[in-house]
């Protein structure tokens, strides 16, 4: 193998899900000892492609070689035994077991069974050394360590195998400054031994300063191959990664401010450590959009204002307070969240469509406790066919449902309660194209009958052609506040990713 | 993308169905076909084998029906006569109503271990002699008291002290029958002259069964309605598919929690009258190893123990099963040993089967 022929080579990659299709034909090609980024907005595909080629998703057509052989990575275990490594962006350690345990879980050096502890721990101690963290001790617990220890624990246990191409999924989310430098130090060393890695991050900073090429995915294919990671202009990645013309799905705002009554006001919101000092108000008629990155805060603000988180602070909903930390009072207050982790959060899976809409309104329906399920199926059909959820089967178990029609159930369980106010976080996660628009005119009708919305997005896009109104956040701060009209794309997006606000 | 046009052409189509509370922008046809092909019934209509595997607790009542064929074959005489079910029946009846409140709990996404040291406790607390003094009637809302006071404990142990079920209950088992011993002086308590009211539960017939046939009877009904026809059933399959839904959905899980533990003590209380009635004691032994009983016929009724899923039905099936076994056993002459290995296999098989009809109903 030359040095400059391809260590890995995609070709052609699709992934169809039930509903979307996740990728649809992505090239990828990384050469030996280099550090290959991979851009895209949420939803590009990034989450999936990696997924593919540790060897926990089937690739539905598309070919990957690896050093010039042709693979099949139908497992964690068979990507693992060609030497790909992932770290993934929520480590994944065991937090009972020690260092050593963790950098060998699964193929422990072991004689007739027993585990060769002593000989795991020396291993560890120079996988650590070779990192540059001989401080960290291999009987600690990983449990007791640090989140920058645990990344370097992940890093030891990717190079405890015979690694020739490392995966890191925004490795630098949980790190600070310092220790980043740290992570690039040790990248650096990796690539001088010829190893290679696939570096994903949000942060064009850090791509620029670490980064050799990068490959820009959106909307599930590849737009761009093999730029030089220090000199493409920002603007030209930008475009890249948004150059979809989405504009014409949203429908039409409103004319002139909201003049509504205010619904929600948020008076120097804080949860220390995450976010701090955010102040902002929500009129009914009005969609407010939370504009920033993963890890930003913005998913923590709309739990903190629903009370399903301890804040210091003032939240209050039409002129009433909301307790912190109960999410009962904040219901009972007129508010409704659609959360992000849709199936983990919103819905009961095995349950009816019927079932999940009436969740939050059993009340309505109950007579001294007793359940009026004739009214409550009318009422589950009428919504049903309003919102147009297919198929419309009211009865069928939601988890049937795809995920444009289980995100349209959870806003009809808000929509048959009449509430005053709406959050909406990422509600279009894992949605496609096509059902996106109507959920974008369901949200849109429900502003026009009076509903403030605060919306949540990773999709620059979607918050400003949805949102009247655009609140930009980094790292816990809101920077900027600005009409949607006002604000485009590349300028918010260069306020989030590169903080330089205006 | 092929798809990218559905959208665009969706918002542009001037329809606006003025239908109910919101007016919803309609999708154009092929978005609608789309939508319709990624969902999965077209493979047309199930055979009529398909169909009948939807017949909710079918193989339950095969399983019955198997035991019932059995015992005719190996004792005929004995088996089906008015006595013997009789005595199924009233065997089943303790454990039964246990086994209700169990569901509830099961289903909720708990367990409950206290269940058979609690009806002890409230057994022994019905019977001491100060209780008994004032009749039979205090007797009955003594053991319902107690039952229900301890339920309350573990509730608000686990709801509000965060402990897992499983210890805040383990703990509550080992306490309760702690105390049983402790009021009752490790001696068993009969029930005294004038209370014999209590004893007439078992005594007296209506319809040639025992009262107590008619309170098991009544519970599991109530349960039923309970569970099916109140937000408060809903509520528990909620909070036991998916806490964190319920509570983003303005359910108060904590205190939700505490009700379905309450509810089981309450049962256990219950349970208490009908072990007295059935044995005319109180005592600390009673009800040993009742929680494997009503967990076992809890899970072959086909409750997840994970909760979320499992009815009541389902639950009394899964108990009578397990009646049936010991009745069978019993009459047949066979030691207990083997039918306690009989019961183990029985749990593994019914799990092994749910979880392949779980499979392909998904």
């Amino acid at each position: 193998m030359s040095e400059n022929s391809p260590l890995l080579l995609m070709k052609g990659i699709v992934k169809q899900f039930p509903g979307v299709r996740a990728l649809d034909g992505v090239d990828l090609e990384v050469l030996p000892g280099e550090v290959h980024c991979l851009l895209g907005q949420n939803g590009a595909g990034k989450s999936t492609l990696i997924k593919t080629l540790a060897g926990a998703h089937q690739p539905d057509e598309g070919t990957i070689t690896l050093g010039g052989e042709p693979v099949r990575l139908s497992s964690p275990i068979a990507a693992i035994r060609l030497g790909i490594s992932t770290i993934y962006q929520e480590l994944d350690l065991v937090e009972g077991l020690s260092v050593a345990e963790n950098v060998f879980l699964g193929h422990e050096p072991a004689r007739l069974g027993f585990v060769g502890q002593g000989e795991a721990n020396r291993a560890t101690r120079a996988l650590l050394a070779r990192l540059g963290h001989g401080e960290i001790r291999p009987t600690t617990q990983v449990g007791r360590l640090s989140p920058a220890a645990r990344q370097v624990v992940s890093m030891a246990r990717a190079l405890s195998h015979d690694t020739r191409l490392i995966i890191m999924d925004e490795p630098s989310a949980a790190l600070a400054h310092d220790e980043v430098d740290n992570l690039f130090r040790i990248i650096r060393e990796l690539t001088a031994q010829g190893v290679a890695v696939v570096y994903i991050s949000h942060r064009l900073e850090e791509i620029r300063q670490i980064g050799d090429r990068v490959t820009v995915l959106k909307d599930g294919r590849t737009v761009a191959v093999g730029l030089p990671a220090k000199d493409t202009p920002t603007r030209q990645i930008v475009s890249l990664m948004t150059g979809r013309n989405v504009e014409h799905v949203f429908p039409p705002r409103r004319d002139g401010p909201a003049t509504g009554e205010e619904v929600l006001r948020v008076e120097g919101l804080t949860v220390p450590g995450v976010f701090a000092d955010v102040s902002f108000a929500v009129r009914a008629g009005e969609i407010v959009g939370l504009a920033g990155l993963v890890g930003s805060g913005r998913s923590e603000i709309i739990e903190a204002v629903y009370g399903a988180r301890r804040f210091s602070g003032r939240v209050v909903v039409e002129g009433r307070p909301v307790r912190r930390g109960g999410t009962t009072g904040a219901v009972r207050l007129g508010m409704g969240l659609a959360p992000e982790e849709r199936k983990a959060q919103a819905l009961l899976l095995d349950q009816s469509v019927t079932r999940n809409i009436s969740l939050a309104s059993l009340g309505r329906y109950s007579r001294f406790g007793w359940l009026d399920r004739r009214r409550e199926a009318e009422d589950a059909r009428a919504l049903v066919e309003t919102l147009d959820i297919r198929p419309p089967d009211p009865d069928r178990p939601v988890k049937t449902l795809s995920g444009g029609n289980q995100q349209k159930a959870v806003l009809a369980r808000w929509l048959l309660n009449g509430r005053k106010l709406l959050l909406l976080d990422e509600p279009t996660r894992g949605v496609d194209v096509g059902a996106r628009a109507e959920l974008y005119a369901v949200i849109r009708e429900l502003a026009e009958k009076g509903v403030g919305v605060l919306l949540v997005s990773s999709e620059v896009p979607e918050v400003l052609g949805l949102a009247d109104r655009v609140l930009v956040i980094r790292e816990g701060t809101i920077i900027h506040q600005a009409d949607a009209g006002d604000l485009d794309e590349h300028r918010v997006l260069d306020m989030i990713m590169e903080g330089s606000a205006l | 993308m092929e798809s990218a046009k559905g959208p665009v052409e969706a918002a542009e189509s001037p329809a606006a169905n003025a239908k109910g509370p919101v007016e919803v922008v309609k999708p154009s046809a092929d978005e609608r076909g789309r939508g319709e092909a990624s969902g999965h019934r077209s493979a047309g209509r199930p055979g009529w084998p398909a169909r009948l595997g939807e017949v909710p607790h079918l193989g339950l009542v095969a399983a019955l029906a198997l035991l019932a064929v059995v015992g005719l074959v190996t004792v005929p005489d004995s088996f089906a006569t008015g006595s013997n079910l009789v005595s199924i029946l009233a065997l089943a009846a303790t454990i039964g109503v246990i086994t209700v409140g169990a569901t509830f709990v099961i289903i909720g996404g708990g367990i409950d271990l206290s269940v058979g040291a609690v009806m002890a406790l409230a057994s022994v607390w019905a019977t001491t002699l100060a209780t008994q003094s004032y009749g039979p009637l205090v007797m009955i809302v003594c053991a319902v008291l107690v039952g229900a006071g301890a339920g309350l404990v573990n509730g608000w142990l686990i709801a509000y002290g965060r402990l897992v079920p499983f210890i805040a209950t383990l703990a509550m088992l080992v306490a309760a029958r702690g105390l049983a011993q402790r009021m009752s002086d490790r001696k068993t308590q009969l029930v005294q002259q004038g209370n014999e009211m209590i004893v007439e539960l078992s005594t007296t017939r209506l319809l040639g069964l025992p009262l107590l046939v008619y309170v098991f009877a009544l519970v599991v009904v109530a349960g039923w309605v309970v569970l099916n026809r109140t937000t408060f059933g809903r509520r528990t399959y909620a909070v036991g598919g998916n806490p964190e839904a319920a509570r983003l959905a303005g359910i108060d899980v904590r205190r939700h929690t505490v009700w379905l533990y309450a509810l089981s003590g309450l049962c256990c209380g219950i349970a208490a009258v009908l072990i007295m009635a059935r044995t005319t004691t109180g005592s600390s032994t009673h009800g040993d190893l009742y929680e494997l009983d009503a967990i076992a016929a809890v899970i072959i009724g086909g409750t997840l123990l994970t909760g979320g899923r499992g009815s009541i039905v389902g639950s009394i099936l899964g108990l009578l099963i397990f009646t049936v076994i010991t009745n069978l056993f019993i009459l047949n002459g066979l030691n207990t040993s083997d039918q306690l290995i009989a019961k183990g296999l029985i749990i593994v098989v019914a799990v092994l089967l749910q979880r392949r009809s779980l499979r392909s109903s998904t």
